[in-house]
């Protein structure tokens, strides 16, 4: 099977990711999608790693996956403040920094 | 030349004695003026001392200098801030301290009934340093210093009543036409260091002789501009009628006897400039002979009797500079004639102002005669000082004015009869318009309303009154008997090295001739104004119409300096709003605008947030890929 054919699901899963978070309006699916373009990315690392035939995306897909880990731990945090005090999770409603 | 260690007192005396009634306000309302005449007085004993002192010595010896510090030291400029006492100084420090002193006196009384007497005798105590520092300085930097402080006391003091807006005004006007003036005596300063490394007397003087004669002829109409300025001589003498606003006392001490007499002092003391300069020399002469006539013309027309005197001093020292512009022989003439003008032009400004006093502040001569035999004292002292001011022997002016228009006949040929005959004219004119003054004020029928109560002043007005009178009378004959003041002055001004001009008439026939137009002018005057009408009439000639407007000066002044001047100014406000601010509010509106626009990307929605930083990214990569590929 064709390498490139990883890169090709790495793009289509990127762009999934970036239009839901320009489109959805719930905070979690947004979270969700900035996940997913956060993995497609790392596809695309660990592609490269074989194609060149060295560890190094390798590595950087680890130091991916912690970042990854640890905006979920700040953003879901943020989420449920948000969704506790609003009653809501629409990141529309959360445009009070406007003024 | 010996050192002293009293001159310095000359000048701190009074500096410390108004900064003193300045500083403490109303408290010293009440003794202020005393104080003030105590200082004046007591300089007055120091200038005196210092003349026994320098009769003690001999030769170079007779002048003395003292070092109080050392100012400034840039590079090869070295200032030292120290005085020079020598033979010319002397004769200034004794006038302006003697007859600064009778005028303090005289102002005791002059200024009882107003409430700033204080401020008042701080101001002249002020001036009094100034001027000393003025004649003192043994560097044009010094004497510059000096200069400006007599040009602030002036200020300060014509604008005396500036509650009062047009004598602001003329406050203002004097000091702005002294301003040009200053602005010579700075560029004649910075010329004279270029060209010599130095701005002491003494230096200049050494280096005049090896200088080029278009450094020095620069130098010298610099100087003549400054003095222009300072003795209201043309072109810059139309601050001096105005100048009358202030208090007569001022008019008496100021602007007659000593602060308008600087110009006179700076030429003298420059003397080594101009006598190696004879195109100086022209303008000099040709200032000098221009003022005397414009001066005693602009006298014959007016009817306040402080601006008729203010004319009159304007043409006395046009011949002072007239004078000076004679070369070396001139100058001990031109400083006689300065001393005697001393007396019995600040004696006639006393017995005005007396004579105000006594009219309820009316200056209109029209509005007086007959007061003579109500002011006897006053009609008296007026009396001595005009038949001074005439030259009639053996009053003080003719031993001066005759010596100066005699050495103008000398100058030789077309230029001698020219200057000799402007000065015999401007004799002739100066008895026209003083007997004018005379005849107005002393004699005559009344002409004042019943409500004023014409009287003789007090004591302590007509005690200097009477000694400036008695100055008038025997000054001249003091100072050249014997050729003293000649003598006297001879380290200083070097006049043996006059080449003398061939005698073109015996002094004898000099005298005549002076004596014969004095008493044509003053006929004519007794003859003219034997009937006064109370309201100047309308119907005269071109000339007298001229004469009251002062020859059209401020007129010109107005039409060729001042209009451009506000038409320039008006541009230049315009250039500033349009040009340079409407640039400035252009770049703030371009801001606002295009803020307004990127205003609208903040929406505060975090998905167009994303959106323009995907587009940036986007963008970003594209340029990377375009500039790598």
């Amino acid at each position: 099977m064709d390498i490139s054919n990883y890169l090709y699901l790495s793009v289509i899963l990127f762009t999934i990711g970036a239009l839901g978070v320009l489109i959805r309006r719930n905070a979690i699916v947004i979270f969700m999608c900035i996940e997913l373009m956060l993995n497609a990315s790392n596809l695309a690392l660990v592609t490269f790693s074989r194609i060149h035939g060295n560890l190094d995306g390798q590595v950087a897909s680890f130091f991916t996956m912690v970042v990854a880990a640890c905006e979920v731990v700040v953003g879901l945090a943020i989420i449920v403040t948000i969704y506790r005090s609003r009653r809501s999770a629409s990141v529309d409603d959360a445009s009070l920094l406007k003024n | 030349m010996r050192t002293s260690s009293h001159l310095v007192y000359l000048i701190a005396l009074p500096l410390f004695s108004s900064a003193l009634l300045l500083l403490l306000g109303r408290i010293a309302d009440k003794w202020g003026h005393l104080l003030a005449t105590l200082v004046s007085a007591s300089t007055f004993g120091i200038g005196v001392s210092e003349f026994v002192a320098m009769h003690s010595h001999t030769g170079a010896n007779r002048a003395a200098t003292q070092k109080l510090f050392e100012w400034i030291s840039v590079g090869n400029l070295k200032v030292d801030a120290s005085l020079l006492l020598d033979q010319l100084s002397i004769c200034f420090v004794l006038l302006i301290t003697g007859v600064g002193t009778l005028i303090h006196i005289y102002s005791i009384a002059y200024m009882d009934h107003d409430k700033d007497r204080r401020r008042f005798f701080a101001y002249l105590n002020f001036f009094i340093a100034a001027m000393l520092l003025l004649v003192l300085g043994d560097s044009y930097l010094n004497l510059y210093v000096g200069w400006e402080g007599v040009g602030l006391a002036s200020y300060l003091l014509i604008g005396f009543w500036n509650q009062n807006p047009v004598y602001a005004v003329a406050a203002k006007k004097a000091f702005v036409a002294n301003r040009v003036g200053d602005l010579g005596l700075s560029l004649a300063i910075m010329i004279s260091f270029a060209q010599f490394g130095t701005v002491s007397f003494t230096g200049v003087k050494a280096g005049a002789p090896h200088a080029s004669p278009a450094a020095l002829t620069a130098i010298g109409a610099m100087l003549l501009l400054a003095a222009a300025g300072k003795s209201a001589q043309f072109p810059l003498q139309s601050w001096l009628g105005d100048a009358m606003a202030g208090p007569t006392p001022v008019s008496a001490l100021i602007h007659a006897a000593t602060m308008v007499t600087a110009g006179v002092y700076l030429i003298t003391r420059s003397n080594f400039i101009f006598d190696a300069s004879s195109t100086a020399r022209i303008l000099v002469v040709s200032v000098g002979v221009i003022t005397l006539l414009f001066g005693a013309i602009v006298g014959t027309a007016k009817d306040d009797i402080k601006k008729a005197l203010a004319a009159s001093t304007m043409s006395q020292i046009g011949y002072m500079i007239l004078a000076t512009g004679l070369g070396p022989v001139g100058y001990a003439f031109a400083i006689m004639h300065l001393l005697t003008h001393g007396f019995f032009k600040a004696g006639m400004f006393l017995g005005a102002g007396s004579v105000m006093h006594g009219m309820d502040d009316e200056v209109n001569m029209r509005k007086y005669g007959g007061l003579a035999k109500l002011m006897p004292i006053t009609a008296v002292t007026f009396g001595l000082g005009y038949l001074a001011i005439l030259g009639v022997p053996p009053f003080a002016g003719f031993y001066s004015k005759d010596k100066i228009i005699e050495t103008a006949f000398n100058q030789g040929g077309g230029k001698g009869i020219i200057l000799g005959g402007a000065a015999l004219l401007g004799a002739m004119i100066t008895a026209f318009y003083m007997t004018r003054v005379v005849v107005l004020t002393f004699a005559g029928a009344r002409r004042w309303k019943d409500g004023s109560h014409p009287h003789e002043s007090s004591v302590l007005m007509w005690g200097p009154m009477v000694i400036l009178a008695l100055g008038s009378v025997a000054s001249g004959f003091l100072l050249s008997m014997g050729s003293s003041l000649v003598n006297w002055l001879q380290p200083v001004v070097n006049a043996s090295n006059a080449t003398g001009g061939k005698e073109l008439m015996k002094p004898l026939v000099v005298s005549l001739l002076a004596l014969a137009v004095v008493i044509l002018g003053a006929g004519y005057a007794i003859v003219k104004y034997r009937t006064v009408p109370e309201i100047a009439p309308e119907q005269v000639s071109v000339f007298t119409k001229a004469a009251r407007k002062d020859l059209y000066q401020d007129v010109f002044n107005n039409a060729v300096l001042v209009k451009p001047g506000t038409i320039l100014t008006a541009g230049l406000v315009a250039t500033d709003h349009n040009v340079i601010d409407g640039a400035v509010r252009f770049v703030g509106w371009v801001i606002s605008e295009v803020s307004d626009v990127l205003r609208k990307i903040q929406n505060g929605y975090v998905r167009s947030y994303a959106l323009t930083m995907l587009v940036g990214v986007f963008i970003g990569a594209v340029i990377l890929w375009v500039v790598t590929a």
